[in-house]
Order: C-alpha cells, then sequence, then structure tokens
C-alpha cells in the first residue's frame, strides 16, 4: 500500500474509533463511566497527552532532542496564555515568533 | 409555547453557544494549516475535522503523523485523547434523551465545549439548546475554517520557514493549559514531558507519547482524591506550564 494510502487508512481508522468511543458514552449506563477514580485518570491522560505533545513539538527533531527557535516560540505562547490571549492569538505569535528567529538566522 | 421569560433564557443560551461556536471554529484555521504542515493532504484535512470531529484527538493525530510517527501511534494516540468524550457522553445521555439517527448526531458533536455550555445551564431545557447549538455551531465552523486553513497552509509552502512547526506546539500549549489547574495536573503534565523525551531518542516515533499516558494512569489511579478546593480557588496566573 503507498504511504497516501496508508494515511488515509489511519484517518479513517482514527475516526472510526474516536467516534465509536463517544457514542459508548452515550450507551453505556452513566454509573459505569461515574467512578471518581475513572474520571480522574481520564483527565490527566489528556493532560499527560497534550503535555507530551508539547514537549515533543518544542524539543525534538528527526529523532534528537535539540534547542531551537521553537523553545522562544513556545516561552511566547506560554506569557500569552498567561494574559488571557485567545487560542488563535497565540498559535499565529508563536508562528510569528519562530519566523522572525529564523529569517534572521537563529 | 414559550413564556417570553422562557423565551429570554433560551435567546442567552443560543448567544452563549453562538460565541462558543465562533471561538472554537475559528482556530480550525490553525488545524487545517497545520495538517497540511505535517503533510496530509486538503481531502485528508477536510475529513478528519468532518469524521473525527474532536480537536485534541485531530492535532494529536497530526502531531504524531508530523513527527515522523506511524499510523498506528497515530491511531492510537488520538483516541486516547479521545476518551474523555466517553465521559462526556455518560453525562450527557440523560440530558439529552435522544435515539435513533439524532443519537448518533449528538454523540458526533460530543466535545469538549458542547458539553461544557450544557452542564453550564440551570435546567434541563435549555440545557439541551446549549448542546446542541454548541455542538452543531462548531461543526459548522470548525469544518469550514479547516478548509481555509488547509488551503493557505498549501499555499504557504515550507511549514518551517514560517514557524509552523513552532505554530504545533504552542497549539498544545493552548490545549494543555486550561487543565493545568490542579497540582497532580500540573505534576503529571511536568512528569509526561520529562518522559517523551527520554524516550524520544530511543524509541521509535509516536511511542514517547504514548508512553506518557502511562505517566497518568499511575498518577491518576492511586492517591487521595483531589481537594475540591484546589481546582476552585486556583487562578489562572498560578497555572504551572
Amino acid at each position: 500500500m503507498s504511504p497516501y494510502a496508508l494515511t488515509w487508512l489511519a484517518v479513517l481508522a482514527a475516526a472510526a474509533v474516536c467516534f465509536a468511543i463517544k457514542l459508548t458514552g452515550h450507551l453505556v449506563p452513566e454509573h459505569w463511566l461515574a467512578h471518581p477514580r475513572v474520571a480522574r485518570v481520564a483527565s490527566l491522560v489528556t493532560v499527560a497527552l497534550l503535555a507530551a505533545l508539547v514537549a515533543v513539538n518544542t524539543f525534538t527533531a528527526s529523532g534528537a532532542v535539540v534547542v531551537d527557535a521553537r523553545l522562544a516560540a513556545v516561552a511566547v505562547a506560554a506569557v500569552a496564555l498567561a494574559l488571557r490571549a485567545p487560542f488563535v492569538v497565540v498559535v499565529v505569535l508563536a508562528a510569528v515568533v519562530a519566523a522572525v528567529l529564523r529569517a534572521v538566522g537563529v | 409555547m414559550t413564556t417570553p421569560d422562557a423565551g429570554t433564557a433560551r435567546r442567552t443560551v443560543v448567544r452563549q453557544a453562538l460565541s462558543v461556536a465562533v471561538a472554537t471554529g475559528l482556530y480550525g484555521v490553525s488545524f487545517g494549516a497545520l495538517a497540511v504542515a505535517a503533510g496530509l493532504d486538503l481531502w485528508q484535512t477536510a475529513a478528519l475535522s468532518l469524521l473525527m470531529f474532536t480537536g485534541g484527538s485531530q492535532f494529536a493525530f497530526i502531531g504524531v503523523l508530523g513527527a515522523g510517527g506511524g499510523g498506528g501511534a497515530a491511531v492510537a494516540t488520538a483516541a486516547l485523547l479521545g476518551t474523555r468524550n466517553a465521559l462526556y457522553g455518560a453525562a450527557m445521555a440523560p440530558l439529552l434523551r435522544t435515539r435513533g439517527v439524532r443519537r448518533l448526531a449528538a454523540a458526533h458533536v460530543t466535545i469538549d465545549e458542547s458539553t461544557a455550555v450544557a452542564t453550564a445551564q440551570r435546567d434541563v431545557r435549555m440545557a439541551r439548546v446549549g448542546f446542541w447549538w454548541t455542538g452543531v455551531g462548531i461543526f459548522a465552523l470548525w469544518n469550514a475554517f479547516t478548509v481555509l486553513g488547509a488551503v493557505v497552509g498549501d499555499a504557504l509552502g515550507d511549514p518551517s520557514r514560517w514557524g509552523l512547526d513552532a505554530a504545533a506546539a504552542a497549539a498544545f500549549l493552548g490545549l494543555l493549559w486550561p487543565r493545568l489547574a490542579s497540582r497532580r495536573a500540573q505534576l503529571t503534565a511536568a512528569c509526561a514531558a520529562v518522559v517523551a523525551l527520554a524516550l524520544t531518542p530511543v524509541a521509535p516515533p509516536g511511542v514517547p507519547i504514548l508512553a506518557a499516558a502511562v505517566v497518568a494512569v499511575v498518577l491518576g489511579w492511586g492517591g487521595a482524591p483531589e481537594p475540591r478546593l484546589a481546582s476552585v480557588t486556583a487562578h489562572p496566573e498560578e497555572d504551572g506550564s
């Protein structure tokens, strides 16, 4: 199978799994998922995955840990978030910081 | 038949739902642009927003593929990030009481925002109004803005020249930020980041991110329940990062 077809397969499989997860919530009796421990683990799994994605997208390139313009961009994004800037502003700001730093050769 | 009072309450909920929908829909632009930067084409990007329709999972899916990860790791990460939607569904089902096709539609638009607006309402009827207007509103705008972002991203060319790789990291930080109110969440985030970076040189791409989920299970399973006060009194300024 070509890489393009494999990507399509992954897109459709992931979409199907995510929909099945949503539907499961609507179909199971509420008390099955009402346990505090289940809710806590689920919310922490979200936190852990997002934190790992921040780290990997900030500090790694081709399987190595590196420090480059992305770190400054993410630091600026963190400041913007602390100042309650909207999501779109945060994302655009980070892109601008990284693009400017690279343009001047950092 | 609605009394004038109920009509006013309904308009307030609809307005609230639409403002959330516009704010959320807008960042479909960044998803579309980042998906193209990660190597997907316009159709695959549009399919993700149309069929997966859960922002965190969509960003994670393209994040893993963009980092060179395989399809299996991308699917697994998206699924794990989507597990909270099952909890939302279980909370929404008793309020919505839908059947058949409407239940499938309700499941599809069960996301962070529709659940948040629904649970913020005082009575069941307004919760339903909030859920549907938010869910369907975001669905329409998220898909439209995804296509716009993908077209713009495609025209930009080399993603790193425009800082789109840094924008992806910032997008994940933006999704993470509101969830860092408790000490336990901050600790989990820090441990997850360290584990993911430590495994990066030795594990195949995508695996370090999945391994970080194990951190959450370990930290979430044991220990005393989170004191409720902590999440109520925490100020955004005190959030760790």
